[in-house]
């Protein structure tokens, strides 16, 4: 695909999260004061600093304003963006862009969701007039197609697959028991999450995103500019978006064993940051692990291993907080939750602790010289999605 | 000359039954043996016409010049309900569609009205048949519906001529129901015995005069009514074999009962068969009918013994949630909003017809439709393309208990179709436990939801079965 790579133009200075969860105690406008200031203090900066903002939400608000009003934004330039789950790392894609491209000094990119004030279990997306014909699935239900489809391809027993992505669950629930910003903080054995009862095909609920309010946000300045803020700064090296056309849906060549928006937006990216071998040039993953299928096979889609092996690594421990290559150390969409708007940030969040040090003892990356992390954000379905893949690092060039 | 007779013909039994046992077990009163059926959650009189319909006019059979649906229990009042099963059929706009409501009679008098003019006319009856918890209402009725096709031999090869038949009204009280109420109520069993015995004999008499049958040429009649007693009583006093009344494994299936046994006779009858059919209901009339050689070609590929045969029992509680007189606890979850109706009129092609597109130049079937083919090319390079007949696999499958629907667990597979187009589609008349990939489906018309009393009709698949 045509894009042009803007690696190392743009740094983030700095960066913000409030704890996620379910945040009866907290509004919209608390969270995204306190992921704004946060972010700003992490920065050094005042609002006033800042000279653009991209407010990502999902379902919580409309426009710019609700992001000016509660930070009482001046004549700044505010715009609300949505992109599904992929909201928060669009927002910041939006920001990046903005800088390199020279119209702005700063910007930042905060993301928020506030879902809990619904009284409904879940997401609930906002209700648009139709011919009544559109499908009414959950997402629990519609990744969780990807099992049988994949058993049945690469002919893995259907048993053995369940325990594969119950083995996805657990990893993720003992990395997000070391943070104290995640929603679960308890680690859940495999076989515990397997005996649970089913809430969609095979999936129990605990393979199941935590859906939680939060907010989480980033400053981004020109790359020359960076160590006016921080010494610790995080390079943009790899932005990459693909919309796919929902043809997943249409087209019988379609198979739900691989999200070709996601491995589309994997090559990109490492095209703009000449990674060829990601395995073994990253340091660490932040994938969407909204159900524990997706992660399973966004291993395979964004290069981690062949196809048809990701069931194998998983039971392997390679992506394991001490594995080959950790993905999720924060414990990912599944134990530290999801906020629509925020989780795209939130993702770059553990890169911005992982990569800078910075991330407490008890969930520490493996040390090596890898300096890169990539960070993958997805929003939709199997067969209708947005994918987006972005990486950063703590050095230059 | 021309005669008139049925062109084709076809029933819809649904796939759910109720063990009448069952109702026993929780009322405590002696409901009887065997079986009623059952429509379920997303089924109601209108998609039930639309399966006999779809039945009745598969296979080659002359378009309809007019549609007329009957039953008592409408899905809507004030908008027709044939309308939605004459999109369903994809037929003409020329082609007028009109509800015979109200009265269980209104079903056979369509039949027979059609069956006296001009027009090709598909008759379509259905009826589902509600009653109080432990009455004879509940566990004697039957869901199901019917559909004939009838018109001129210069239409067609017909199955079976009209020979003519006789009408008898009278005006007496013995079963009723206000507007609005979900099931009737009846006078005390013996005088609608006495009544309806000399209604019968009298239309019975004037049939055979009419036609000028003796009563010893006619083979087999079908006696139906919502009075068993009267019905069973004159049965006897015909002088005729009687057919099957399907009371064991059905149930009365009320404004569709008449055409459904037709349906059934016909579809065991040999050629140049003389059969009647003696509706008991507000009078009697009766309908005489000689079969030709060309029923035997002529048939439905699904016959009602094929779906009597094809079922699964429902539990009782899960029966009466269906009905609305149970309410059960949904998921905690957001209903859907109602439909709009600009946007269904807009999309009325696919939402009730189940129209796809196809692009031109790739061949490419495109589920819903589009402008816009998944490989480019030209912008409006499509054509239609019905898959309302469509075969399919399916290629991967889930149960999704989260999700909003009348009667959870949703089932729901991505359905490749054997020529072309796929489709995520949920499933109907399925047992969770029983789905996987590779399993056989074709479509059917149902109910998705109603809200704010607006019917979201659309498409779903059912496994082949039989």
């Amino acid at each position: 695909m045509a894009s042009h790579s803007i690696a190392d133009r743009v740094a983030i200075v700095g960066m913000g999260c409030t704890p996620f969860g379910e945040r009866w105690d907290m509004s919209l406008d608390d969270l995204i004061i306190d992921a704004a200031e946060s972010t700003l203090a992490s920065a050094g900066m005042v609002a006033d600093d800042v000279d653009a903002f991209w407010f990502g939400t999902s379902q919580s608000a409309a426009s710019g304003i609700a992001l000016a009003t509660p930070l009482r934004l001046v004549g700044k330039p505010v715009t609300r963006v949505e992109n599904y789950c992929a909201t928060g790392s669009e927002s910041l894609r939006q920001a990046c862009y903005a800088v390199a491209s020279g119209a702005y000094d700063s910007a930042m990119a905060l993301g928020a969701e506030k879902v809990k004030d619904s009284g409904y279990q879940g997401l609930n997306a906002f209700p648009l007039p139709t011919d009544g014909t559109n499908r009414t699935l959950t997402a629990a239900a519609m990744f969780s197609l990807i099992l049988p489809a994949y058993a049945k391809r690469y002919g893995v027993d259907e048993d053995e697959l369940r325990y594969v992505a119950a083995r996805i669950a657990e990893k993720n629930h003992a990395n997000g028991a070391r943070n104290d910003l995640a929603q679960f903080r308890r680690e859940i054995s495999a076989d515990a999450v397997c005996q649970m009862p089913t809430v969609a095909g095979r999936l129990s609920v605990m393979d199941c995103a935590g859906v939680a309010d939060g907010a989480a946000a980033a400053i981004v300045v020109r790359a020359e500019d960076a160590h006016r803020y921080t010494d610790r700064p995080l390079y943009v090296k790899a932005l990459s978006l693909v919309t796919g056309d929902s043809s997943g849906l249409v087209d019988p060549g379609f198979n739900f064993t691989t999200l070709p928006e996601c491995a589309a937006a994997a090559a990109d990216a490492y095209q703009q940051a000449s990674i060829t071998d990601p395995k073994a040039e990253l340091a660490m993953a932040e994938v969407h692990d909204c159900f524990t299928p997706t992660e399973m096979i966004l291993m395979e889609d964004l290069g981690f291993c062949e196809r048809g092996n990701a069931w194998q690594k998983v039971l392997d421990g390679t992506f394991d907080l001490d594995g080959d290559l950790p993905v999720n150390p924060d414990g990912g969409l599944k134990a530290f939750g999801h906020p629509v708007g925020a989780t795209g940030l939130r993702m770059f969040y553990e890169a911005w602790l992982q990569l800078r040090g910075a991330a407490p003892a008890t969930r520490c990356i493996p040390d090596s010289s890898r300096t890169r992390a990539l960070i993958h954000n997805l929003g939709g379905y199997p067969g209708e999605m947005v994918a987006f893949v972005g990486i950063v690092g703590s050095e230059p060039g | 000359m021309a005669t008139r007779g049925i062109l084709a013909y076809g029933a819809y039994v649904p796939y759910r039954r109720l063990d009448r046992m069952s109702i026993t077990s929780v009322t405590g009163t002696d409901a009887g043996s065997g079986h009623r059926s059952v429509a379920s959650f997303d089924e109601d009189t209108t998609t039930m016409g639309v399966e006999a319909a779809r039945t009745a006019l598969t296979g080659g059979a002359p378009s309809p010049a007019a549609l007329w649906f009957s039953t008592v229990h409408p899905a809507y009042l004030d908008k027709t309900n044939a309308t939605t099963i004459h999109a369903a059929l994809r037929l003409d706009s020329d082609v007028p569609a009109l509800d015979f409501g109200g009265a269980a009679r209104s079903a056979v008098g369509a039949l027979r009205t059609a069956l006296d003019s001009e027009r090709r006319t598909l008759v379509v009856a259905a009826d589902l048949r509600i009653g109080l918890s432990g009455g004879p209402e509940e566990s004697e009725g039957g869901d199901g519906a019917a559909a004939v096709l009838t018109g001129s031999s210069e239409d067609g090869p017909l199955l079976a001529h009209y020979l003519g038949g006789a009408s008898v009204t009278a005006e007496f009280t013995d079963r009723w129901r206000s507007p609005g109420e979900a099931h009737s109520r009846v006078w005390e069993d013996r005088f609608g015995e006495r009544a309806y015995a000399p209604l019968v004999e009298r239309a019975w008499a004037e049939a055979l005069h009419a036609t000028g049958l003796q009563v010893d040429v006619v083979d087999r009649a079908v006696v139906t009514g919502l009075h068993r007693r009267a019905t069973t009583r004159s049965s006897g006093a015909l002088g005729v074999a009687i057919a099957e009344d399907l009371a064991s494994e059905v149930g009365n299936t009320g404004a569709a009962h008449p055409a459904l046994l037709l349906t059934h006779l016909l579809d065991r009858s040999d050629a140049e068969s003389v059969v009647a059919v003696v509706s008991l209901t507000d009078g009697c009339d009766v309908m005489l009918f000689r079969t030709t050689g060309a029923l035997a070609a002529g048939r439905p590929i699904r016959s009602v013994t094929s779906q009597v045969e094809s079922r699964s029992d429902v539990p009782y509680g899960r029966y009466l949630s269906w009905r609305g007189l149970l309410d059960t606890q949904p998921p905690n979850r957001p209903g859907p909003s109602r439909t709009s109706s600009a946007a269904a009129l807009r999309r009325a092609d696919w939402k009730l017809g189940f129209v796809g597109s196809r692009d031109v130049t790739t061949g490419i079937t495109h589920l819903p439709p589009s402008r816009v083919g998944i490989s480019g090319g030209t912008v409006d390079d499509m054509e239609e393309a019905p898959m309302a007949d469509a075969t399919g696999t399916v290629i991967t499958v889930t149960v999704d208990h989260l999700a909003y629907s009348p009667s959870p667990p949703v089932v729901f597979a991505v359905v490749d179709f054997d020529d072309g187009g796929r489709m995520p589609v949920e499933l109907t008349d399925v047992d969770p436990d029983a789905v996987g990939i590779g399993d056989r489906v074709e479509m059917t018309f149902r109910r998705l939801n109603t809200v704010d009393g607006i019917h979201n009709y659309f498409w779903k698949a059912r496994p082949i079965r039989g």
